[in-house]
C-alpha cells in the first residue's frame, strides 16, 4: 500500500511549523528553501492554523496540465515528479486547488510533498501523521458516485 | 561564521530619502554573533551620545542571530533604540514571526534610520524593500485592523511577519508597543513610541532561503536532541500546559505576588485568576511563535454580550500571561475576569503596554485613594481597585490624552508621580515599571541593575527563592554576584538568539556544539568573555545616558510591603547596586 501525508486535525495546530522545518532540513541544511508543508494562520492566528500539503489525490489536476508528463501519477494516489523533464511552466502549482504545490525558486522547479513522513515526526501535538492509504481518496467521478451512493445506503 | 550564510547582511533603511542598502558586515557578527551582541554594538555606531529618542536620529536597530531558524526556540528577535520611556537604553525581544522572518528575508540585522515625513508602512521582502503610503492607515482605532489590512495587501512568500503599532504609538505614549502577529510584542520601553515618532505604522519582512551547516549528520542529530528536550522533557511542561500563568499561584502562597499597588504581596482573589483557572474556564487555543514546539502562548476565548441588544455577543481571543496578569489583575485588585480581558484586549487594541499601563493605573488609583489626584484630574473617572470599565477608560484617555494629567500617564508612573507626588508608592526601576515578582531583595535589584530593568535580565527572583529554600540569608556581594553571573551568560542566550525559556535546554555545552555547527568555532571561555563584554558594553551606554547607580530611585513601597525573603532596606540595596556596578 502507497502513504499518503495526512492531516488528522488541524484544529490541534499551534502553529509552531516545526513540520516545515522538518522537510526544510532533510537535504541537511537549516532554514526554510524547500519545504513541502506550509502551516498557514487561518486568516489571523486568533482563528488557528491551516496545514497546506498534497492531499495524494487518486485523480490529480496538477499531472493533467503538465506539458511535458514531468508530473505523473502515482500508483494508489499522489504524484510523483520527474525532475529531469520540468521546465518550470508553473502549470501544476496554478491547477492545485489546495496551494499544495509550492516552488523551489533555485532551481525553478515544484516542490511537492514525496510521502517520507519526515515532517509528522517532529509535530509536537499530533496534527499530522504519515498514513496508509487503504482506498483511494475519491475523486474520480466514478470513485465519487460510488462513495455517496454508499454512504446513502448505510 | 559560515561564508554563504547571509547573517553578515544588515540592510540599513533611510525613511527620509526611502532609500536602503545592503552591507555585508562580517565583522560585526564575528565580534558580536548576533542579537544583543551584535545590536549593541550597531547602537554604538547609530546612536550618538545624548540622542533625544522621539528625534529622526535615534536609530531604530532589529537583529537576529545565528541559531535562528536552525534549531527549535531560535525563535527571538532583539530590538535596540533609546527609549523614550527611560531615556536610556531599549532593549526589547519578540518572538512571533519576527525572528525567523528577517532571518529568511536574508539579514542578521536591519537599522531604520531618520524618519518619514509621512505615514509609512515598510515591507521587506528578500532583497526588495518597498515604501507603502499608510496615511489611510494612521489614527485606525485599533492595531487589530491595521494588521488584518496589511496582511490582505501584502503578498509575500515565504515566513512573513507583521509589526505593527496601534494608536498609543502614533500619539507618543512612552511605553507603547510594537505587535508582532498579533500576540506577540516587542512590549517594553517604548519601541512603539519609536516607530510613531518616525511615522511608521508598521514593518513587514518576509523570505525563504536556506542556511549553511558544517556537518549536515552532526546538525540534525544535535536538532533531535534539542526537539527532545524541547517537547518531552519536564523543563519545558510548565510552559506549554498552563502557560506563564501558572506562576500566579505559588508566588502567592509565598506572599510575593504583588496585589494593589503592593501594598501587599498576597491576593486573596489569586485562585479566580490563576492559570489553572484561566486553562478550565477560559482558554480556547494555544499557538506557538515560529520554530518553537513548545507552544507557550495562551489565548482565552471571552463572550461578550452586547448590554442592550439580544441575541448579539461578540467572542474575542485574547492572549495571556503571568505578567499581564499580575498588572492588571493582582495588582489592580481585580478578579472580574470579563473586565480584566477587555483591559488586556484593550492594551492590544491601542498598542499599549499592558505592565507599564498596569503599574501606572495601580498608581494613579491609590494617589486617587489618597487624594493627590481628585476626578478633576482623572476626567471624571473613579479609579477603584477592581473596577475594569474605568480602568478601561483610563487606558482611552492614556492615549487620547485630554488633559495634563493623561499627558503625564502616557509617559509613566515615574513621570506622573514627579508631578502629582506618591514617589514612594510609583513601582518603577530605571523610570521602568516593575514585573510581577516581590520575592525579596534579589528580585528588586535585577530590576534597578539589569540592562532591560526587567526580569528577565538576571533572574533576581530566582536568587531570592533560592535563599528562600535554602533558609540562607542573602547578602549585599552575595546577590550582586549572582545577578551579574546570570545577565552575563543571558547575553550569550539573547545573541544567539535563542528564547529565554529555552535557557535550561541550551547550556554552555548545547551552546557550544550549536554554534560550532554554524560556523562559530569558540571556546567555553570565549563563550563567557563574550558574554560579560556584552554586558559591559550594554551597561557603558548606560552611563553615557545618563544611568547613575549611586543615585537612582528605590521606590520606598518595596521596602515596607515584607517580602518572602523577609524585609530588607535600602542599605542593603544600595551596597548591591554599587558592587554590581563596580564588577560589571
Amino acid at each position: 500500500m502507497v502513504k499518503r501525508l495526512s492531516v488528522l486535525d488541524a484544529e490541534r495546530c499551534v502553529g509552531c511549523q516545526s513540520c516545515m522545518f522538518a522537510c526544510a532540513r532533510r537535504p541537511g541544511v537549516g532554514g526554510l528553501e524547500s519545504t513541502s508543508i506550509w502551516v498557514k494562520s487561518a486568516g489571523g492566528i486568533r482563528k488557528g492554523f491551516a496545514v497546506v500539503v498534497c492531499r495524494a489525490c487518486s485523480d490529480p489536476p496538477c499531472t493533467k496540465v503538465c506539458p511535458t508528463d514531468a508530473l505523473v501519477n502515482r500508483e494508489g494516489g499522489g504524484v510523483k515528479l520527474h525532475t529531469e523533464l520540468c521546465i518550470g511552466c508553473h502549470n501544476c502549482e496554478e491547477a492545485c486547488p489546495f496551494g499544495a504545490i509550492f516552488w523551489e525558486d533555485t532551481q525553478n522547479k515544484p516542490e511537492i510533498c514525496v510521502y517520507c513522513g519526515y515532517c509528522a515526526n517532529y509535530c509536537p501535538c499530533d496534527v499530522i501523521a504519515l498514513e496508509e492509504i487503504n482506498r483511494p481518496v475519491p475523486n474520480t467521478p466514478d470513485e465519487i458516485k460510488a462513495e455517496s451512493e454508499a454512504s446513502h445506503a448505510q | 561564521m559560515l561564508n554563504n550564510d547571509p547573517l553578515s547582511r544588515v540592510l540599513y533603511i533611510d525613511l527620509a530619502r526611502r532609500s536602503y542598502t545592503i552591507q555585508d558586515r562580517s565583522d560585526l557578527f564575528e565580534a558580536g554573533i548576533g542579537g544583543s551582541g551584535v545590536a549593541i554594538r550597531l547602537l554604538e555606531e547609530e546612536c550618538p551620545p545624548g540622542t533625544d529618542p522621539m528625534s529622526p536620529e535615534n536609530p531604530i536597530i532589529l537583529a537576529v542571530g545565528p541559531l535562528v531558524g536552525m534549531f527549535p526556540l531560535g525563535s527571538k528577535a532583539v530590538a535596540m533604540f533609546k527609549s523614550p520611556h527611560t531615556g536610556n537604553l531599549g532593549e526589547s525581544h519578540a518572538g512571533g514571526r519576527s525572528a525567523v522572518a528577517i532571518r529568511m528575508a536574508g539579514y542578521g540585522a536591519i537599522v531604520i534610520r531618520k524618519a518619514s515625513v509621512s505615514p509609512v508602512y515598510v515591507v521587506v521582502e528578500g532583497e526588495k524593500v518597498y515604501f507603502r503610503d499608510a496615511s489611510a492607515l494612521w489614527g485606525l482605532n485599533s492595531a487589530y485592523t491595521a494588521g488584518t489590512i496589511i496582511r490582505q495587501n501584502e503578498e509575500g512568500s515565504g515566513m512573513r511577519t507583521i509589526m505593527r503599532i496601534g494608536r498609543a504609538g502614533e500619539q507618543g505614549v512612552s511605553y507603547a508597543s510594537v505587535i508582532t502577529e498579533t500576540y506577540r510584542h516587542f512590549g517594553r520601553l517604548g519601541l512603539g513610541a519609536v516607530f510613531g515618532s518616525k511615522m511608521m505604522k508598521g514593518l513587514v519582512i518576509s523570505g525563504k532561503r536556506k542556511l549553511p551547516v558544517t556537518d549536515k549528520r552532526a546538525y540534525r542529530t544535535l536538532y533531535n536532541e534539542i526537539y527532545k528536550a524541547a517537547t518531552e522533557s519536564e523543563l519545558m511542561k510548565k510552559y506549554h500546559q498552563l502557560g506563564t500563568a501558572m506562576n500566579v499561584l505559588p508566588l502567592n502562597a509565598i506572599g510575593a505576588l504583588p496585589t494593589r499597588n503592593l501594598q501587599q504581596g498576597t491576593f486573596e482573589g489569586a485562585d479566580q485568576i490563576s492559570g489553572e483557572r484561566l486553562a478550565q474556564d477560559f482558554l480556547g487555543r494555544r499557538v506557538a511563535c515560529a520554530h518553537c514546539p513548545v507552544a507557550c502562548i495562551h489565548l482565552a476565548a471571552i463572550r461578550y454580550p452586547y448590554p442592550k441588544d439580544p441575541y448579539f455577543y461578540k467572542t474575542s481571543m485574547i492572549g495571556y500571561d503571568h505578567e499581564p496578569i499580575f498588572a492588571v489583575g493582582s495588582l489592580l485588585g481585580g478578579t472580574d475576569i470579563r473586565g480584566l480581558f477587555h483591559l488586556l484586549d484593550e492594551a492590544e487594541v491601542q498598542g499599549l503596554d499592558v505592565m507599564s499601563m498596569g503599574v501606572t493605573l495601580a498608581w494613579a488609583t491609590e494617589a486617587m485613594q489618597k487624594g493627590l489626584i481628585t476626578t478633576k484630574e482623572t476626567d471624571g473617572l473613579n479609579l477603584e481597585w477592581g473596577n475594569y470599565a474605568q480602568y478601561v477608560e483610563a487606558a482611552k484617555r492614556i492615549v487620547n490624552q485630554p488633559n495634563e494629567f493623561y499627558k503625564a500617564m502616557a509617559l509613566g508612573a515615574e513621570k506622573v508621580a514627579s508631578i502629582y507626588g506618591g514617589l514612594d508608592f510609583a513601582l518603577t526601576f530605571g523610570k521602568n515599571e516593575m514585573p510581577g515578582y516581590h520575592t525579596g531583595p534579589g528580585c528588586h535589584l535585577g530590576y534597578l541593575t539589569g540592562a532591560r530593568h526587567s526580569h528577565l535580565d538576571s533572574a533576581g527572583y530566582s536568587v531570592d527563592q533560592k535563599a528562600i529554600a535554602k533558609n540562607e540569608t542573602l547578602t549585599a556581594e552575595g546577590i550582586a554576584s549572582a545577578l551579574l553571573e546570570e545577565e552575563r551568560w543571558r547575553q550569550v542566550l539573547t545573541s544567539l538568539v535563542i528564547c529565554l525559556f529555552a535557557r535550561g535546554i541550551y547550556t554552555p555545552e548545547v551552546v557550544q556544539k550549536s554554534l560550532s555547527l554554524v560556523g562559530f568555532e569558540r571556546s567555553a571561555a570565549d563563550i563567557a568573555a563574550f558574554g560579560a563584554d556584552t554586558l559591559h558594553r550594554k551597561f557603558a551606554f548606560k552611563l553615557r545616558e545618563g544611568y547613575d547607580p549611586a543615585t537612582m530611585r528605590i521606590p520606598r513601597r518595596i521596602m515596607e510591603t515584607p517580602s518572602p525573603a523577609g524585609k530588607f532596606d535600602e542599605e542593603l540595596l544600595r551596597k548591591a547596586i554599587a558592587h554590581y556596578a563596580a564588577n560589571v
